[in-house]
């Protein structure tokens, strides 16, 4: 029979239209009010990058200010004292910086660039904190008709009376030049001919116009300076008399020098492995060699090219050096080999060495260097022994941590973490912690005066090699806190016993590894892909690459115990499929350990094992739901039973179902890769201005040619899960609510189920129950990035549990509901539960961009307490940021923030509950951004500039102490006893435990926040010269 | 006249029997017997298309999932040019058809009946666009045939105050043969595109103004510069940009034959595109399903968004009971906003979209 009829008589839309109309009258073309309100609300900036800087290429230290500087291949400079102290700088050239030289005794740099330019930098105190200043650049410039060698510089050498620099070239000769004006001193150049005058015949004709490798200061006489040529000669030059005082005819080529502190003897290292001590005195002006050692001979060995001599109380010397290794067996290695009397160790890196540095006694009166600690630049990481404790172990160093130890394949952001989680995570990594040193961070010039994190904030990252890093992205410091690995759950094929630490005592050389970078992954499979926390329960829900999904939970002790394991068959009864695509992981049969921390008790993997898309967690109603791309499920980790699950599979779709060995997606995979290969071969193009080099290469690469097409239901990926969403709401009709759970797809399909979860004290007894109430297609096909229920008040649902633990209010039941959908091109809000389309906001049709990334964000006002509101914050595929307001959808501000082209960067944003975000620049740095006026994390620190050079340093823990006591919540500061420095770095502990602290830092939070929004107004834009890494 | 009348009855699915039976059956339902009417019926795709014969008789109740809408209107109210052009779920086509309605009040061209077909594509706004521009609107629902062109990226000259000047432009670059594009002959290789549903390109990448395009797809109207400039409409002396909509639009009536549906370019337009999100209530109450039906899908399908039921239901009310005030009205609305189209884009969404107190049929 067939049912013919006239319009049904609905009632709603009268009502619907009155609200149309309403609405019509409350939206106004440009309200003056709502503009104020926008300024008070929303603000774009980069505030501060996290991570270790991309391709590191020059490393510097200032005993005196106990700063670090590192500069980068992208022309960035970076100083770093105590934690929360940074300064960033970018070269207008975004040239390689070559080398970094601390004026001494001066908040004042020298950096050298690969085009051969001079730049001197500065610490300026500006409202109160330092910011780092480009004051003038210079390029050293020849006699007319000289070959560019003859000024190519080579060796920099700032000298202690801080107003000359020494800079030796390729072609001998050394130019003074006048500091801060860069004016070439002519008359007082060293040349090479003046040099060689007394020099034997037979020797100097041999090594005649050769290149300055070194250049050093005598350490007690300021007017004597040691040359080093590469090809061995080394002479002591007296500035006074401008003669040569001493030579020393080295026979090997030399790669650098070092005076002992006494003056007495220097040291020398050479390209043939070895290094040689020579005695100066004032009897012999052409003495020989005392030592000359190659300390890992007798076979041929790799250059030395750097190396330290150390004097120590007890007499035997601390002889630190880079490379020399057997160049046959041990030539690919990165090392330093420290020796001290009869104990050496080669640490061993898994990068290429860049730099490193000692840090010693600096004080002129001190006898003896003492050396404390070892800094190492490697290319992906920074390494700090502890040279002070017995078997010289790491420190954990509180920031430039390498987020890329193992690639980074997803991240998700928590705020506000309550103190008892927050706890509980710390003390489970401190427990993975105790092989590293309890030594101070020993690089801690500068003081950190931002006001504290106004909360508690966790950034998880999801790792290639199936871990999940624990960051407390609180502050200016991103700080590892606790590492979580899925491995220990499968059986993989990574031998446990191939461990490079293992090697016996009696190895030779003494190699030990050093460093966490690790960019192989053992078994790909394993990489995580979804993360979700619940940060009231401590329930952690973690999916991966072969469809696994592990949830945990997190237990103090270590425990060993059987995790229950189901497969989920997301293609149901859909008949002759064939996935051909990697194999589900293996695993292991019978109880396992955990370390104390999160604790998988309970794996389910998904039939076929694609790469999992989705994941929610629902810590109240005890249940996740995960997505493939060929459907989705709901398991309830309470009885630990699957509830159901839905293939979203379109039976055209032949692409999804082979899965990634798939021809066709193979080819796209391997073009995605190659394009991600370049990108990551390339300087971090963000420097490089106008991306001009990145960009034409990928326009070339790319067809030409666009299709225009409509999306159709054939299309690949259309099943593709996108989002899943718990909400309790009005789904079936408006009297009652119930659990509900949506699912959105890449082919515009929602699909909403109704979930009956029995009351708490049943909850064992009776099974989750499930049934779809609602299928939704979108008409434009889009895919579906983000789905959300606003209550009566038009306000999103609270998480779970938030209400419970008295964080939100409860929602409103009272009023209608509204559901928000939001596809890659459009967001639309329908009513709930009729699902009729009550307004949209269509961006792609308007724009031409599409949603990438959308989360809702509190946003309060910088000017009064009591006002916030939730928005959409919005990341497009053009890299900008949009804020639309919510209910209304429409557009409040948007702000350019990553260039198109960085795919990954855009791909890999995250945004907070509060309006701030991070998006990878590199494979190992974060930027940090703000869209906030109210919560903005950024560096602000001071560098103090001591007055009286001489005894400097008691004087400049005087002045840290007068600022420390003025702003009452100073952090690790200058020369402190041990004790002093530890409450610093255990800040966390002190907060979290101590109610007077607490209650101290809430003075000082409420006394800078007056004066917060005046300094953001008096953020005054700046040129190349960046302080605290400002937006470019 | 006809109120708001609504009789739900049913026919037996598999033998709808005649045209001539049906007609009957409604006239008796209805008690309308002494009255010429028009039967007309909506489609999956919410356009009302005649039923005049048994072939489309036959097709509009093989097409309904489960229910057969059917809408009656007087014979000599009928405007034929309506059928087809997504007349129920875009109210405001409806509209800009009443006005050409009221300002031509002669003899319309009838051509023939339309049968059972609606329009693949429309120049539109002749009046209002130089002559050496073409607006073309590709009008995807209810056409199997894909869209089927490809667009690129290349350099277009301008004329600038200060001279001749080379600017990045779009352009089309291939046709699909047998696709929808191609088809209708408006557009060509090398055409120049400058805007997209009334968004101009200009300053946006190829790819940026792929996306506009498919996330138009449905109801895509592109404005192109004609590599070809020889087939352009040759106006009278008035400039464009002049009103007097009812005079160019007839001209311009005559002088294309390519569609029969030749309209302004209006504001609505770009929000007449309403698309019709389909929602599905899943295994609710299924004893409202018919056995029968069970087959479909499942359970009762309703367009969303436009609620063709009850858009009807007001249609009917309006275009019987208010009259022509309202229609007045809102034509003086239309003739303000249509001065300046590109002014009137930037109004809210929604501000005439969701007026729904005016609607016609």
């Amino acid at each position: 029979m067939l049912t013919i009829t006239g319009p049904l008589s609905e009632d709603f839309w009268c009502q619907d239209t009155t609200a149309r109309k309403m609405r019509r009258f409350l939206r106004p073309g440009h309200d003056p009010v709502r503009e104020r309100l926008k300024r008070d609300l929303f603000q774009f900036n980069k505030t501060v990058e996290h991570g270790f800087p991309h391709q590191p290429s020059a490393l510097g230290y200032s005993p005196f200010l106990r700063l670090m500087a590192i500069g980068t291949r992208s022309g960035a400079i970076k100083l770093y004292g105590a934690p929360g102290v940074e300064f960033m700088g970018l070269h207008e050239e975004n040239n390689t910086v070559m080398q970094i030289h601390f004026i001494p005794d001066q908040c004042q740099l020298v950096t050298l660039l690969d085009d051969n330019s001079l730049h001197l930098w500065s610490l300026k105190q500006h409202n109160e904190a330092s910011e780092l200043r480009e004051e003038h650049r210079f390029t050293l410039k020849g006699p007319p008709g000289s070959p560019p060698s003859a000024t190519q510089i080579t060796a920099v050498l700032p000298h202690s009376s801080r107003e000359v620099l020494y800079l030796g070239t390729e072609s001998g000769n050394i130019f003074v030049v006048e500091l801060p004006s860069f004016r070439v001193l002519e008359d007082r150049t060293i040349t090479s001919e003046a040099v060689l005058q007394r020099v034997q015949e037979d020797y100097s004709n041999r090594r005649s116009c050769e290149l300055v490798e070194a250049l050093q200061e005598h350490p007690k006489n300021p007017d004597q300076i040691l040359i080093g040529y590469s090809r061995g000669l080394i002479v002591l030059w007296d500035l006074q008399n401008n003669k040569v005082t001493h030579h020393f005819l080295g026979s090997q080529q030399l790669e650098n020098l070092y005076w002992q502190r006494d003056g007495s003897k220097f040291i020398s290292c050479h390209y043939d492995g070895s290094y040689t001590q020579w005695p100066v005195s004032s009897d012999n002006r052409q003495p020989e060699p005392l030592e000359n050692l190659v300390p890992y001979g007798p076979f041929p060995c790799k250059a030395i090219s750097k190396i330290y001599w150390q004097t120590t109380k007890n007499g035997l010397p601390y002889i630190i050096f880079q490379g020399g290794m057997p160049r046959a067996s041990y030539g690919d290695r990165h090392s330093i080999s420290v020796v001290h009397g009869s104990q050496q160790t080669a640490f061993d890196f898994t990068s290429r060495v860049i730099d490193f540095f000692i840090i010693f006694s600096s004080e002129p009166t001190a006898e003896f260097d003492d050396p404390s600690a070892m800094v190492v630049l490697a290319e992906e990481e920074l390494v700090v022994i502890d040279l002070k404790t017995a078997g010289w172990p790491a420190v954990h160093p509180p920031y430039l941590a390498s987020l890329h130890c193992s690639a980074i394949t997803c991240s998700h952001h928590v705020s506000n973490i309550p103190l008892k989680l927050w706890e509980r995570i710390i003390s489970a990594g401190s427990k993975q912690n105790i092989h590293y040193s309890n030594m101070p961070w020993p690089i801690d010039g500068g003081t950190n005066i931002a006001p504290d994190p106004p909360q508690r904030d966790l950034l998880l990252t999801g790792h290639e090699d199936g871990t999940v890093r624990f960051w407390d992205a609180s502050g200016v410091c991103l700080h590892l806190l606790y590492k979580l690995s899925t491995v220990r759950v499968f059986l993989t094929d990574a031998d446990p016993n191939d461990n490079m630490n293992t090697l016996g005592e009696d190895e030779w050389p003494p190699l030990r590894k050093v460093g966490t970078f690790d960019p192989y992954s053992d078994d790909p499979r394993l990489g995580i892909q979804k993360i979700y926390l619940c940060k009231y329960s401590g329930y952690l829900a973690v999916a991966g690459t072969a469809g696994q999904v592990l949830v945990m939970e997190l237990n103090d002790e270590d425990a060993e115990h059987v995790v229950d394991h189901a497969e989920a068959d997301l293609l149901q009864d859909q008949e002759g499929y064939r996935w051909k695509g990697h194999e589900k992981l293996k695993t292991r049969d019978g109880p396992v350990r955990f370390e104390a921390g999160f604790q998988p008790f309970v794996l389910v993997q998904c039939q076929p094992p694609a790469v999992v898309t989705s994941l929610a967690l629902h810590s109240e109603w005890k249940l996740v739901a995960f997505g493939t791309s060929h459907g989705f499920g709901l398991f309830d980790h309470q009885q630990k039973r699957l509830v159901f699950v839905k293939c979203t599979l379109h039976p055209s779709d032949q692409l999804a179902l082979e899965g990634p060995l798939s021809r066709v997606k193979s080819l796209k995979k391997s073009l995605r890769q190659s394009f991600r290969r370049i990108r990551r071969s390339r300087v971090s193009s963000r420097k490089r201005r106008g991306g001009s080099g990145n960009a034409s290469e990928e326009m070339e690469l790319a067809p030409v040619q666009r299709k225009i097409e409509a999306r159709s239901a054939e299309d690949s990926f259309t099943g593709f899960v996108r989002t899943l969403y718990f909400a309790d709401t009005f789904l079936r009709d408006s009297s009652r609510h119930c659990p509900s759970l949506w699912a959105g797809t890449n082919g515009g399909t929602v699909y909403a189920f109704c979930l009956r979860v029995p009351p708490a004290e049943r909850r064992m007894d009776e099974p989750v129950r499930a049934e779809q109430a609602k299928e939704i297609q979108l008409m434009h096909r889009a895919p579906v990035v983000g789905i959300l229920v606003l209550d009566g008040r038009s306000t999103p649902l609270p998480e779970p549990l938030e209400v419970a633990h008295d964080l939100s209010k409860s929602p409103d039941m009272q009023g209608s509901h509204q559901l928000l959908v939001v596809s890659e091109e459009q967001f639309k809000v329908f009513t709930l539960p009729k699902v009729s389309s009550k307004l949209k906001l269509k961006l792609t049709a308007l724009e031409g961009c599409r949603v990438r990334k959308v989360t809702v964000a509190n946003f309060g006002s910088c000017k009064t307490d009591d006002y916030s509101e939730n928005d959409l914050a919005v990341l497009t595929n053009l890299g900008d940021i949009q804020i639309i307001s919510l209910p209304f959808l429409k557009l409040q501000i948007r702000y350019p923030c990553i260039r198109k082209e960085d795919v990954s960067g855009i791909a890999s944003c995250v945004f907070t509950k509060y309006g701030q975000g991070f998006y990878l620049i590199s494979p190992s740095e974060f930027e940090r951004f703000s869209l906030s006026t109210k919560w903005l994390v950024e560096p602000r620190c001071v560098v103090d500039m001591p007055e009286v050079t001489s005894n400097n340093l008691v004087h400049k823990s005087g002045m840290e102490n007068a600022v420390r006591k003025s702003r009452g919540s100073g952090r690790s500061l200058g020369d402190y006893g041990e004790d002093e420095r530890k409450s610093g770095r255990l800040m966390e502990h002190a907060l979290l435990n101590d109610e007077k602290v607490l209650k101290e830092i809430q003075s000082t939070l409420e006394g800078g926040r007056g004066s917060y929004a005046e300094r953001n107004l008096a953020r005054s834009p700046l040129g190349h010269g960046l302080s605290n890494g400002g937006a470019d | 006249q006809f109120g708001a009348e609504f009789r739900r009855f049913s026919l037996d699915r598999y033998k709808p029997g005649k045209f001539e039976d049906f007609y009957k059956l409604i006239l008796h339902i209805h008690h309308i017997a002494n009255l010429e009417v028009m039967i007309g019926y909506a489609d999956v795709h919410g356009d009302l298309l005649p039923i005049n014969n048994d072939d489309n008789f036959f097709k509009a109740v093989s097409s309904a999932h489960p229910l057969l809408r059917v809408f009656i209107q007087r014979q000599d109210e009928v405007d034929y040019s309506n059928f087809g052009t997504n007349t129920l779920s875009r109210k405001k086509k409806a509209l800009v058809t009443l006005r050409n309605d009221n300002l031509r009040r002669r003899p319309h061209i009838n051509i023939s009946m339309p049968h059972d077909f609606r329009p693949v594509s429309s120049i539109i706004d002749v009046d209002i666009l130089p002559e050496t521009h073409r607006r073309v609107r590709l009008y995807r629902h209810g056409c199997e045939k894909p869209l089927g062109f490809y667009i690129r990226d290349g350099t277009s000259v301008r004329v600038t105050p200060h001279g001749l000047e080379k600017v990045p432009g779009i352009f089309i670059s291939r046709m699909v043969p047998g696709g929808l594009a191609e088809s209708t002959g408006l557009l060509a290789v090398n055409d120049e595109v400058l805007e997209v549903n009334g968004i101009e390109v200009a300053g946006k990448t190829l790819d940026q103004v792929t996306d506009m395009m498919i996330a138009n797809s449905h109801n895509l109207i592109i404005t192109v510069k004609p590599a070809n400039q020889r087939n352009n409409i040759i106006r009278s002396s008035r400039m464009s940009g002049s009103s007097g909509q009812s005079t160019d639009s007839t001209a311009s009536h005559h002088s294309l034959s390519t569609s029969h549906v030749l309209q302004n370019f209006h504001p609505d337009e770009m929000e007449s595109d309403e698309e019709a999100d389909i929602v599905i209530e899943g295994g609710l109450e299924p004893q409202h399903i018919p056995k029968l039906h069970s087959l479909t899908s499942s359970g009762l399908s309703r367009i969303n968004g436009s609620s063709l039921s009850h858009r009807l239901q007001r249609d009917l009310v309006l275009n019987n009971n208010s009259g022509r005030e309202s229609n007045g009205n809102i034509h003086k609305l239309l003739s303000s906003l249509k001065t300046d189209p590109r002014h009137s884009l930037v109004i809210p969404r929604g501000g005439i979209e969701e007026d729904g107190t005016v609607i016609t049929l």
